[in-house]
């Protein structure tokens, strides 16, 4: 196996160079994303369901709720956001349960673009990151040059990652190396003039792609086209993220990482509500991927409510009574 | 009466789609009802019980692969055959079995009408015999019958032909291959029929028809390790008990005798009786 | 820090074992004739869980004699009836699931995870299911009004206790049969629990007895001449000595025996559920399964990716402690049967396979057998052809499919066989070629009572499950 590098630091492109062959032109990476395994979805969910029925108790639920609330991608993403709603959200991020100050912060705040300023500014000297969506999330269904200037202007007002939505029509219609181009392109526009660059994470909308063969092929896809982390979902659709997809894109991530040697980062998002779920993912990323992705870096869950529930659940852990909803903040 | 003298047929066994000698050398004298002479028929020996087993595992294979409508045009097929040659069958049951000649040639109506009767199944059988199985998942689970392989039968002893032909038909129908004995003290009737199933497109060791000795072809054919079945039919009470024993080694499918009237509807039992049941899972998902 | 799982046993106070059981006959617990007692343990910690009693061939008479007395009721009562009483025993099944769950835990030494969510909700299903039968057996293309067949002797195995009681028990009643049932002697614990839910659901005298014993009981069982069928799940060696005592009798007879499963593996099958495919196929109940998929068949072109896959998988399993919820691989069922896995394990490197297992801590006492792969398997090898039952997988390769069912087929058994490929006209050829009762395509160690499941070769004969299943105990 080659060694590892991870997706956003310099070697990863000339691995990715190493590459070029199979995206070369349409045809080539349409050759090469059929070419990989199929998936059998009876089996591919039957193992998501069995990882699910892991018991996490004591000392590795504790271990596990920090790790899940410091792997949040905290998320506000509605038309009524304001100034006000975003910074609310970011002090939450910052010290989620304000009465027990070892509570771990959550890993970014994730707005729209025109938010970014405003949670940047919150979150200063905290270390939380600030994430954007772009390209005109959620559906994605605008020009290039308007994607890319979406893009552009989320990162110039200080985003710290991107997560991009894939043109799902494109994608469909077969038009593999269109979507190829459109990632690179905006993988582009992430850089700061400073040489660094924000993080992209890469939305597929799997509810929309809707066969796992699909999801391993764009997860390929958008790999090979330099994705940071591939990202199931915007949480705007009806189907979000799921255990058997998430598992499918571990998976994919592991083989990548075997074949090119770039670690990739997976990011489930919508519909985790509770710790139960939360913990089924980590499940599934331990027994799948193991430690090394085992970090906010690696990670994430986009969500919003599943961090209340977590932060019960701990209030449970260290004084032994259940808590509920008044002992937990709004936002 | 005429004062030409007859030809005589020589009778022999029928292994491999060819009609060999015993390769014992050896016959024996094969009379009527009343001890007149008939013909010296072959005393097939333990090792053209082997030699017939190997015809009919290689036969297995093509035969258990051909369509259901292909086995079952060859079985109407030998249906025509026998009914052109109803006068000799009649004139061969009446000498070996000591009956009138309407009495014959009723039973050699019958077996025509039985080869009728077994080749319409060849394509029904499965839907009789297999389910679609409605298992508690995402899972296609469809279950067909299969045959069993080599079926060594002991052909009832009563009854030379009509007898014969409702244990043979079941057995072959379902695409098994056979190893027949056949009644030992009136074996001219089955050896002729050989003539019939080889002049009926049925592939060379489906069929294998040996005259013998009951006991001593039954026992190596019993113990053989490639026979996946055994009819004990033509086997009286204790010869059947030693010979479910000794197929009990690779654990033959066993057809114990019984009664039986050969005149009446055969129902399914015999067609049932030599196959396996195959059931096949899988998974439904995009 | 690395995301270790604390232990999470499941609770065993659920289960109220009494120091010592009789023989139950005729809807009561009775001593035995003589026998004597024996001890069934933990095969994970050796500790002694009971006493049960050694059932002598005057018990099985006596049962025998109890069962044939409860026929003449239990044969006339309406199918309705019978219905009624198979739906009781299966609602009472799923009432107390956890507690014959820990049970089969404690007595086998599986993983609470499977008894808790395989055998159990299976044992459940199969009473269900035929309960459903019992008034429409006139549906079942056996003729308008099929009879039982008496007085049936079942002879279980201790790989899965209590769901290869169902299978026997389940259609025998549905069908207007009673049974003498004897359940293994390593594993008598969950069928004695069963007798006390016949007594909730209120089951007339007789109509289940349960004789307890070593393989003399089951002989005595067998050869009895009041029985009219015998059952029996187990080895191929007793299978055939059975198969040699009721000869000449007119004692019906189904035989569900060993297995050297072929699990193929083309270079377009869907690898990760191949992977897993093959990984519940052979570690399952820690092998002891008759339908193992305990040979690899892999086409070459994809044998090393597989099988980097396949070990990868391996070092995630978890073997220890059964009733913690978190383990895959439990114990091995008994002392016996650890000797006979690790005499065959050390034929096969004796024999010059290469010999693989992960790194795993294997607990001090109990029976443990760590998950074991060879390569470099040919077909001549013990590994290849005798059946392990455990934990060992022997790998094969082939280059194509003409090669992979004659590999497939060349055994004297025919249970069980999977397919991998994601192509359906190349699945369907294989499975009509494969000679073998039970195909799995894309899956594998599937099991449901519609399902028929059995043999071809000397895997035994006659079906369990299904429509089909019904024959072996219908006079037909």
């Amino acid at each position: 196996m080659p060694t590892t590098v991870p997706a956003y630091g310099k070697e990863a492109a000339g691995r990715l160079a190493a590459m070029a062959d199979v995206t070369a032109s349409d045809g080539a990476l349409r050759r090469f994303l059929h070419g990989l395994p199929g998936v059998d979805a009876v089996g591919l969910q039957a193992r998501a369901a069995t990882l699910g029925t892991r018991s996490i108790k004591t000392s590795a639920k504790a271990y596990a709720i920090d790790l899940a609330i410091s792997m949040i991608d905290l998320t506000t993403l509605e038309g009524a956001d304001t100034p006000g709603k975003v910074r609310a959200l970011c002090a939450k991020g910052v010290h989620p349960d304000p009465t027990d100050r070892t509570t771990p912060k959550v890993a970014a705040i994730c707005v729209y673009p025109d938010m970014v300023a405003t949670a940047k500014e919150a979150l200063a000297g905290s270390g939380i990151h600030v994430a954007s969506v772009a390209t005109a999330f959620p559906a994605g269904r605008a020009a290039l040059p308007v994607k890319l200037a979406d893009t552009r202007d989320a990162v110039a007002a200080g985003a710290d990652e991107i997560d991009m939505v894939i043109d799902r029509g494109a994608f469909l219609s077969g038009r593999y190396l269109a979507v190829f181009e459109e990632i690179k392109a905006v993988k582009e526009a992430c850089a700061r003039p400073d040489g660094s660059a924000a993080h992209l994470k890469v939305i597929f909308e799997t509810g929309e792609l809707e066969t796992y063969d699909n999801v391993r092929r764009v997860s390929w896809l958008a790999m090979l086209a330099g994705a940071d982390f591939i990202k199931t979902s915007t949480g705007k659709v009806a189907v979000n993220a799921t255990p058997p997809v998430t598992l499918l894109m571990l998976e994919a991530v592991r083989d990548f990482r075997a074949a090119t040697g770039v670690q990739v980062g997976v990011k489930p998002a919508g519909g985790i509500r509770t710790t139960k779920d939360a913990i089924k993912y980590l499940v599934m990323v331990n027994e799948t991927l193991g430690e090394e992705w085992l970090t906010a870096d690696w990670f994430r869950f986009g969500a919003s409510s599943l961090l209340n529930d977590l932060l019960m659940q701990r209030q449970k852990l260290s004084t032994g009574r259940y808590s509920g909803p008044d002992y937990v903040t709004v936002d | 009466m005429s004062d030409r003298l007859s030809v005589l047929k020589t009778y022999k066994l029928y292994v491999g789609g060819k009609f060999p000698r015993s390769e014992s050398g050896r016959v024996y004298e094969v009379t009527d009802t009343e001890g007149g002479w008939l013909a010296n028929a072959p005393l097939a020996s333990r090792k053209d019980a082997r030699d017939a087993v190997v015809a009919a595992r290689k036969a297995f294979g093509g035969w258990s692969g051909a369509t259901a409508y292909n086995r079952g045009q060859i079985l109407y097929r030998v249906a025509e055959m026998l009914q052109g040659r109803r006068e000799q069958f009649a004139a061969e049951v009446a000498a070996a079995e000591g009956v009138s000649p309407a009495a014959a040639a009723a039973q050699v109506d019958a077996a025509v009408d039985r080869w009728v009767w077994y080749a319409g199944w060849s394509d029904k059988v499965a839907q009789i015999a297999g389910s679609a199985n409605p298992v508690a998942g995402p899972y296609f689970n469809l279950s067909s019958p299969e045959p069993t392989g080599v079926v060594a039968v002991l052909a009832p002893q009563e009854s030379s032909f009509l007898g014969l032909v409702s244990v043979l038909a079941p057995v072959i129908v379902t695409g098994n291959t056979a190893v027949v004995v056949a009644a030992e003290r009136a074996p001219l009737p089955a050896l002729s029929l050989a003539e019939v199933l080889a002049t009926s497109d049925l592939p060379g060791g489906v069929v294998n028809l040996l005259s013998g000795r009951t006991a001593e072809l039954a026992a190596p054919l019993a113990a053989h390790q490639d026979v996946n079945a055994l009819d004990l039919t033509g086997a009286g009470a204790e010869l059947a008990t030693e010979l479910e024993t000794a197929a009990a080694d690779n654990l033959k499918r066993v057809l114990r005798p019984r009664a039986a009237d050969w005149t009446a509807d055969p129902g399914t039992e015999r067609l049932l009786a030599f196959l396996e049941t195959k059931t096949v899972w899988h998974p439904m998902g995009v | 820090m690395t995301f270790d799982y604390a232990p999470a046993p499941e609770s065993r106070s659920v289960v109220d074992l009494a120091p010592s059981y009789g023989l139950f006959i005729d809807g009561e617990f009775t001593e035995g004739a003589g026998g004597g007692l024996r001890k069934t343990v933990s095969p994970a910690t050796e500790e002694v869980l009971a006493e049960y009693t050694q059932g002598t061939a005057d018990d099985v008479d006596r049962a025998v004699g109890a069962a044939r007395k409860a026929f003449e009721k239990w044969s006339a009562l309406p199918g309705a009836e019978r219905a009624k009483y198979l739906f009781r025993i299966a609602r009472i099944i799923q009432e107390r699931s956890r507690e014959l769950a820990v049970l089969e835990t404690l007595d086998n030494g599986k993983p609470i995870r499977e008894s808790r969510d395989a055998d159990l909700p299976l044992v459940a299903a199969h009473f269900f299911y035929h309960a459903g039968w019992a008034d429409k057996l006139g549906h079942a293309g056996f003729g308008p009004d099929p009879k039982p067949l008496g007085v049936a002797g079942q002879i279980i195995p201790w790989n899965f206790p209590l769901l290869m009681l169902a299978w026997k028990v389940a259609p025998a009643l549905a069908c207007g049969n009673t049974v003498v049932l004897k359940p293994a002697e390593t594993t008598p614990l969950s069928a004695l629990f069963f007798a006390d839910i016949c007594r909730q659901a209120g089951l007339p005298k007789g109509v289940v007895n349960i004789v307890t014993g070593d393989g003399s009981t089951g002989a005595a069982l067998a050869g009895h001449p009041g029985i009219d069928k015998v059952a029996f799940t187990g080895s191929t060696e007793v299978g055939k000595a059975i198969a040699r005592t009721v000869a000449g009798t007119d004692k019906k007879l189904t035989l569900e025996l060993g297995g050297k499963a072929a699990n193929i593996v083309f270079d377009d099958a869907p690898l990760d559920q191949a992977v897993e495919g093959i990984v519940n196929g052979i570690f399952f109940n820690q092998g002891h399964v008759c339908c193992a998929g305990s040979r690899l068949l892999v086409q070459e072109s994809v044998q090393d990716e597989l099988l980097d896959a396949l070990k990868r998988r391996m070092a995630t399993l978890r073997v220890g402690d059964p009733l913690d919820k978190n383990t895959d691989i439990g114990a091995i069922n008994s002392a016996e049967q650890l000797a006979r896995i690790t005499e065959l394990a050390d034929a096969g490197e004796a024999e010059g396979a290469e010999r693989w297992s992960p790194a795993c801590e294997l607990p001090g006492s109990g029976y443990w057998f760590a998950p074991t792969l060879f390569t470099g398997v040919t077909q001549a090898h013990r590994v290849a052809r005798e059946e392990i039952f455990g934990p060992v997988l022997s790998v094969l390769t082939f280059r194509t499919p003409q090669e992979a069912v004659a590999k497939a087929n060349n055994t004297p058994y025919g249970l069980s066989a999977g397919i991998w490929t994601e192509k359906s006209s190349r699945m369907l050829w294989m499975a009509s070629k494969l000679r073998a009762g039970v195909i799995w395509s894309n899956t594998f160690n599937k099991f449901d009572p519609a399902s028929p499941f059995g043999g071809y070769k000397e895997s035994g004969f006659g079906r369990e499950g299904g429509r089909h299943g019904l024959e072996a105990y219908l006079d037909v």
